[in-house]
């Protein structure tokens, strides 16, 4: 292992980032930060998604330069070029979803880039021995000389963490590692944590959940919305506390939810299971009722609407929607059945970005407006008119490319696309993510409206007041399962966060 | 991964033996010296271009002007040992090898700094390394009266210090030459850190630049090397055929070169393969080869089956990195 010898007094502020601010193009998502990780501490940093933790981390693992503010290393200042430099200045960044190579054996991907060499070239046999040893001081037994396909990703983290350990570093920033951890991988962790500690190791720890973060961690910062609002040390706080630190805001009501206006059951879903990603998922959605799915990232919330729509085959279950039973897993026959999927990501699989506004929003229709094969410009333009006009898309005309719409506006085309196959069920994946918060409110008040139409609407988001707002029931995901259910008048954000993070509401009021 | 590899070689080589089987029994003149002969100089042509190819596909790339390569810098080595016979056979070789390596750089380039997809650029500059193949020629073949002696005797003769070793000593220099380029290209993938970033980026592009991989330059580098293997098969071409035709020399070659890559268990997806399964797999082709002509069965024949046994390849790793993948509980 690293000697002793250079073991930095226990408290010594290794790494500081003072005053760091970051904009991805006009959106700011953090500002004026700062934080100090000490030698032999772990530090958490917390905060609902998107209040800017992982941006955070990605700037200390030199991923990301920031717009303003300064790092520095041992009271020196320093800029990161990229995560190589960052590595080499002796701070590594280990992932959530870990940087291996599945061909490569688990020796090379600790060393890759800096093997060991002997006159030239690459020495194999020490390579794996020091690969070994390095696992070994981590109280990690794997093959080195097997690939790495097929490994847990716990497995995985542990070789980032000894390619880590290969390179000195002093400092070591854990971005959601143990999101999609087993309890018993968080437990080897958090033992391999500890001896990293008792090293003198400065530990950033990003993480949710609440146990884990008050059995790992020596300090907490929470983070809201960019903002650092507060930090303590964790024998002088509660999850309570925290909580209240990472809620904060008051959760005002973004739009008028009226009284809901509910039929019959539009979508039933019964025992779904996919193993590993979720299992044994039943819910209803009635006509005329929104519904949210809360959860960590993780916790398979976007899985089981692609299970639903049939993009994902499935080991169990059945899902019916209004009488009709989608037995075969396949998104035409969802579509047929009346179900509607606007997904997460708007870029890679919402909309043709260089495609004009009225081919995007005439695309899911265009089977049914074919005739011989062939679709009528005439047409399309005008059933692609009908939707931008009921959600009052703003556009200059229906030439434009999607591209040059803002976000609310691309996601009011991608919905809008969908109401044309008037759709039963609407499922909406992170419907407002990088919207800006004016636009935020006019998608909001479209899923209402749709809603008040009578369609049913099963809703995916990680944005608590968007959640608590617009959801007349509130289902809570963790770990693959739904643990816990919410009528809209005992939804709470703190006992959304409790549920999703695991703390149990016991450990909330203590 | 070790096990993959020899689980590929070890069905080359019983496809090679297969082959061989088949052919003896049905023509038994299959086992002839001419014909033993003929695969000994046909296959270290087809060997030293895929060396190059197989770091190509490694990383996740293609080259498809490496027939055009050998072309223009066989034509060449031709045209300048003709009209300046002073250069020396050694000379000649040295400028077709590095015009092979200007020719690979140039789609280097393209494909690693201005983000071309390897296809389209190699695909562009197949057409531009041909046209100029029968500019430089001015449309007119070399004969092989016209080219010296020296470059036909690495066809035909072996190194002088084994002339005494009885069958060895029938082993001609190109043979030689192209079992050190295979060896080479082996310990190059396995012990430089230069053929392990090959790897890396050909099985995780994203983790590669994160983990500080000089991505682009090891790029870059893949299409120098596939270029130098097709400027080197050029000027053994000369050599293994003596008369050099511009619409002749290396056309069509890539999809030969292609299939012995991708036979020899590099997979299109990246990240997988190497030097000893690919040389397996051009001797596989080189016996189909001459096995084909000795059947009888026609030449034109020859791209087809070329063709037919590559999409088999692809498909049958398509299949199996699926499932691996499945296995591993990766999104397929």
């Amino acid at each position: 292992m690293s000697s002793a010898a250079v073991n930095p007094v226990s408290g010594a502020v290794i790494l500081s980032a003072s005053h760091i601010s970051m904009r991805f193009g006009p959106v700011e998502v953090l500002a004026d930060i700062s934080v100090e990780l000490r030698a032999g501490e772990v530090h958490a940093l917390l905060g609902e998604n998107g209040a800017g933790k992982s941006t955070l981390a990605k700037i200390l693992g030199g991923v990301y330069k920031p717009v303003s503010g300064k790092l520095a290393l041992l009271g020196n200042e320093i800029t990161l070029s990229g995560p190589r430099d960052a590595a080499a200045k002796g701070i590594a960044l280990i992932h959530q979803e870990p940087l291996t190579f599945p061909d490569l054996s688990v020796a090379e991907n600790i060393f890759i880039g800096r093997q060991p060499t002997k006159a030239g070239r690459i020495d194999w046999a020490k390579m794996r021995q020091d690969a070994e040893k390095y696992l070994s001081a981590l109280g990690v037994t794997l093959d080195v000389s097997a690939p790495v396909r097929g490994l847990s990703v716990a497995d995985r983290q542990m070789i980032e963490l000894a390619s880590a350990l290969s390179l000195n570093a002093k400092v070591l920033i854990l971005d959601e590692t143990t999101a999609s951890l087993t309890p018993g991988e968080v437990k080897k962790l958090s033992a391999v944590l500890d001896r990293l500690k008792a090293e003198g190791k400065a530990i950033a720890f990003i993480g949710h959940r609440m146990e884990e973060i008050f059995s790992i961690c020596d300090r907490i910062s929470v983070l809201r919305d960019g903002l650092k609002v507060g930090e303590t040390l964790r024998t002088e706080t509660n999850v309570d506390a925290i909580l209240r630190w990472m809620v904060g805001r008051d959760v005002h009501h973004l739009v008028e939810r009226g009284e809901p206006n509910l039929g019959d059951v539009a979508l039933d879903v019964s025992g779904l299971t996919r193993k590993p990603r979720f299992a044994d998922i039943s819910l209803s959605v009635k006509a005329g009722e929104i519904v949210g799915l809360a959860g960590l990232v993780g916790a398979g919330r976007t899985d089981v609407l692609r299970a639903i729509f049939g993009l994902d085959t499935v080991d169990s279950g059945l899902v019916t929607v209004v009488g009709t039973k989608l037995v075969h897993h396949d998104p035409a026959r969802a579509m047929e059945a009346g179900v509607a999927l606007v997904p997460e990501d708007r870029q890679q699989h919402g909309v043709l970005m260089p495609q004009s506004i009225w081919e995007n929003g005439s695309l899911a229709i265009m089977p049914r407006l074919a005739k011989l094969g062939l679709v009528d410009d005439k047409t399309a333009r005008k059933k692609s008119a009908e939707g931008t006009q009921r959600l009052a898309v703003k556009m200059r005309d229906d030439e434009q490319t999607i591209r040059e719409l803002s976000g609310g506006n691309q996601q009011k085309v991608v919905i809008g696309k969908w109401l044309l196959t008037n759709p039963k069920v609407l499922l909406l994946d992170e419907p407002t993510r990088g919207i800006d918060v004016g636009a935020k409110a006019e998608v909001h008040r479209v899923i209402v409206e749709l809603a008040q139409s009578g369609l049913a609407v099963l809703m995916v988001s990680s944005d608590l007041p968007e959640v608590l707002a617009l959801s007349d029931r509130v289902l809570v995901m963790r770990g693959g399962q739904i643990v816990s259910t919410f009528d809209r008048k005992d939804a709470t954000a703190e006992g959304i966060i409790a549920a999703a993070s695991g703390a149990t509401l016991a450990e909330v009021t203590a | 991964m070790k096990k993959l590899l020899a689980r590929r070689e070890l069905s080359l080589v019983v496809a090679i033996i297969l082959i061989v089987g088949v052919a003896v029994a049905l023509q038994p003149r299959f086992a002839s010296e001419q014909n033993i002969r003929s695969i000994l100089l046909w296959v270290p042509l087809l060997a030293v271009a895929a060396m190059g190819q197989t770091a190509v596909i490694i990383t996740r790339g293609i080259d498809v002007s490496v027939g055009s390569i050998l072309g223009l810098a066989g034509m060449t080595t031709a045209i300048l040992l003709r009209d300046y016979p002073q250069l020396g056979v050694g000379g000649a070789a040295v400028i077709g090898i590095g015009l092979g390596a200007i020719l690979g750089a140039i789609n280097g380039g393209m494909i690693a700094f201005a983000k071309v997809p390897p296809i389209v650029a190699t695909l562009g500059t197949l057409g531009i390394y041909r046209g100029l193949t029968f500019i430089v020629s001015g449309g007119r073949q070399v004969d092989d009266y016209q080219l010296p002696k020296d470059l036909m005797n690495w066809s035909l003769e072996g190194p002088a210090l084994l002339s005494n070793v009885p069958f060895i000593n029938s082993i001609p220099w190109v043979v030689w030459i192209a079992l050190l380029v295979m060896i080479l290209s082996h310990l190059g993938m396995t012990y430089t850190s230069y053929g392990r970033d090959v790897y890396a980026l050909g099985g995780n592009p994203d983790a590669a630049a994160l983990r500080g991989i000089p991505v682009n330059f090891v790029t870059f580098m893949a299409y120098v090397l596939c270029g130098i293997g097709g400027g080197f098969a050029g000027v053994l071409y000369a050599s293994r055929y003596g008369t050099v035709n511009p619409s002749g020399i290396g056309n069509g070659f890539e999809l030969q070169v292609i299939a012995a890559v991708v036979i020899g268990g590099v997979s299109v997806f990246g990240g997988t393969g190497g030097a000893p399964g690919v040389a397996l797999s051009c001797l596989l082709l080189g016996v189909v080869n001459v096995a084909l002509s000795v059947l009888a069965i026609a030449d034109t024949w020859q791209m087809a089956i070329y063709g037919l046994v590559l999409l088999v390849a692809i498909i049958a790793d398509e299949r199996f990195a699926r499932s691996a993948r499945k296995r591993a509980g990766e999104a397929v």
